[in-house]
């Protein structure tokens, strides 16, 4: 697991049945391109997250594949339909294997 | 060390001349990637919108979205990259909407190209100019 | 001879101006951080810089529109999530007296509040002015019996953005008189002075001409208000000597060390020079 991964999402307690909902994603991680060099010249392997996903009570909001060309700390912003209350689910996979996740509860009112 | 205008433009040729030469080669394979999303299919310019700074302060972290009602996916490419790729958004059946934001790294000035795939199968596509300034302390 | 060449510079940043001045964001708009938080981004500059500068400005007034809006909402501000990360360590004991931050301060919100506008500051039993940083250190090592941070390293970056996120909006408020005055004299000294092959001084750029462009960056005021910054350039919080230590090392100067009593000073003079503003940080600029 590459140190120090830590996610935020920021998305509303409430929303009325059917209500489209703004969803954002910071999660720190230094998405190494695989281009860089260190200092005795050698390249720098890639270690990016190259997968985020975010679920709804089992069903699919977006799935994102990511190419080093995101920014480090990759933050994603999009739209989500509330049809029921229930669980959001958020998932960062990492090119080492390691898969970070969080969820978030969403209730009808 | 004195700078006069005319060494300065010859120093700026110069570095201008060499960033031009990998740009061919990335938007060749900018190209075969939009190709490889499509199919080959021919592809319309109306029905998707892509949002970049106009200048980007820093190609480090480059604020963009991309909005195509009614996509299946959006493939976001920046043609002057090492490698084009930057993302793909698939969109699931509870998606607000077909849209997203995010952040990009740019390696310099060059155009940022969204293909979405529609519902219907049809692609569109917008392409934007983003212009990278360098820095002026330490790059 | 020296006066003419920086003239000539001078011109040539300003005609650069003219060509990258479309990415520069209305320098009257407001910053306002989540909806709640109101920024004093301009307002009269400080009795000592009388002759110097008639209004001072934050950072903030001079980067794009883009750049602006993600210091507006802490969840688009990327410095925040490091924030996160040292309220975690802010609650977690460490070292042999098995204390954390809390368990003396207790809350960051209310302990902590307002010491951010005031740093740095005289320190009575030092005998000397102390940053945060320096503070943050002392408890570490002689309360705690942990060990120091790195002072501009990225553990210290992130606990000083903490302590500064709960005084954003307070007005910046260093004590320039009294004991600390020979600092801050000291301080003054070190700004006015030329430094390095390029023979540059912070006044050179950021009194002088700030506003122009240095190549296509757009120089400020160098106020400090926002420390520790995320910066876009290296996507990770920057403490205000590590940015010293940059701008003196483009110069072509040997610089001085973060921690070293001169950036103290420096640092002392430069967050007085933005008494007024609003603390800011975590800011991001570019």
């Amino acid at each position: 697991m590459a140190s120090g991964v830590k996610p935020r999402v920021k998305a509303p307690k409430k929303a009325s049945a059917g209500e489209s909902v703004v969803i954002k994603t910071l999660i720190s991680h230094k998405m190494e391109s695989g281009q860089r060099k260190d200092s005795d010249g050698n390249v720098i392997p890639r270690s990016i997250i190259n997968r985020f996903t975010c679920d709804y009570n089992g069903q699919n909001i977006i799935d994102v594949a990511l190419a080093p060309a995101i920014s480090t700390n990759p933050y994603f912003e999009f739209e989500a339909t509330i049809p029921e209350a229930g669980e959001m689910k958020f998932t960062w996979y990492d090119d080492d294997g390691s898969v970070y996740e969080t969820a978030k509860t969403v209730e009808i009112g | 060390m004195e700078f006069t205008r005319r060494g300065a433009l010859a120093v700026g040729a110069g570095v201008a001349a060499t960033l031009m030469l990998p740009v061919r080669g990335a938007m060749a394979a900018a190209d075969d990637m939009i190709a490889e999303f499509t199919g080959g299919a021919s592809v319309g310019d109306s029905g998707i919108t892509l949002t970049t700074p106009e200048i980007a302060e820093n190609g480090n972290t480059v604020p963009i979205e991309v909005d195509a009602p009614g996509a299946v996916s959006i493939l976001v490419l920046a043609s002057g990259n090492p490698t084009p790729d930057v993302a793909t958004f698939n969109f699931g059946p509870l998606a607000g909407a077909q849209r997203a934001s995010t952040r990009i790294r740019l390696a310099g000035t060059q155009d940022v190209v969204a293909v979405a795939k529609m519902a219907d199968g049809s692609f569109v596509q917008a392409r934007n100019t983003v212009k990278v300034t360098i820095g002026g302390c330490g790059g | 001879m020296k006066k003419a060449s920086f003239k000539v510079m001078t011109a040539s940043v300003a005609a650069l101006a003219l060509g990258a001045g479309a990415a520069a964001a209305d320098p009257e708009a407001d910053l306002v951080v989540n909806g709640e938080i109101r920024m004093v981004t301009k307002t009269d500059a400080p009795a000592h810089l009388e002759g110097h500068l008639d209004t001072i400005r934050s950072g903030w007034t001079f980067r794009t529109s883009e750049t602006q809006a993600l210091q507006m909402d802490d969840f688009d501000n990327p410095g925040m999530i490091f924030v996160d990360g040292a309220q975690e360590a802010w609650d977690t004991a460490e070292g042999t007296a098995g204390k954390a931050c809390a368990d003396c301060h207790g809350d960051v919100a209310e302990g902590m509040m307002g010491v951010r506008a005031v740093y740095p500051k005289w320190n009575e039993a030092a005998g000397e002015v102390r940053t945060i940083e320096q503070m943050v250190n002392e408890c570490r090592t002689d309360r705690m019996g942990a060990d120091a941070y790195k002072y501009d390293g990225g553990d210290m970056a992130a606990m000083v953005a903490l302590i500064s996120s709960v005084s954003r909006g307070m007005p910046v408020d260093v004590a320039i008189d009294g004991p600390a005055q020979e600092t801050w004299e000291k301080g003054q000294e070190i700004y006015y002075t030329r430094y390095g092959q390029l023979e540059l001084s912070c006044a050179n750029c950021h009194e002088e001409n700030y506003d122009y462009y240095i190549r296509a960056d757009h120089l400020s005021q160098g106020h400090i208000n926002g420390f520790p910054t995320y910066r876009l350039k290296n996507a990770k919080l920057n403490t205000v000597h590590a940015r010293f230590k940059g701008c003196v090392r483009d110069t072509r100067a040997e610089t001085f060390k973060p921690g070293s009593p001169e950036f103290v000073a420096l640092e002392l003079y430069v967050a007085s020079r933005g008494n007024g503003l609003s603390v800011e940080g975590p800011s991001v600029r570019n």
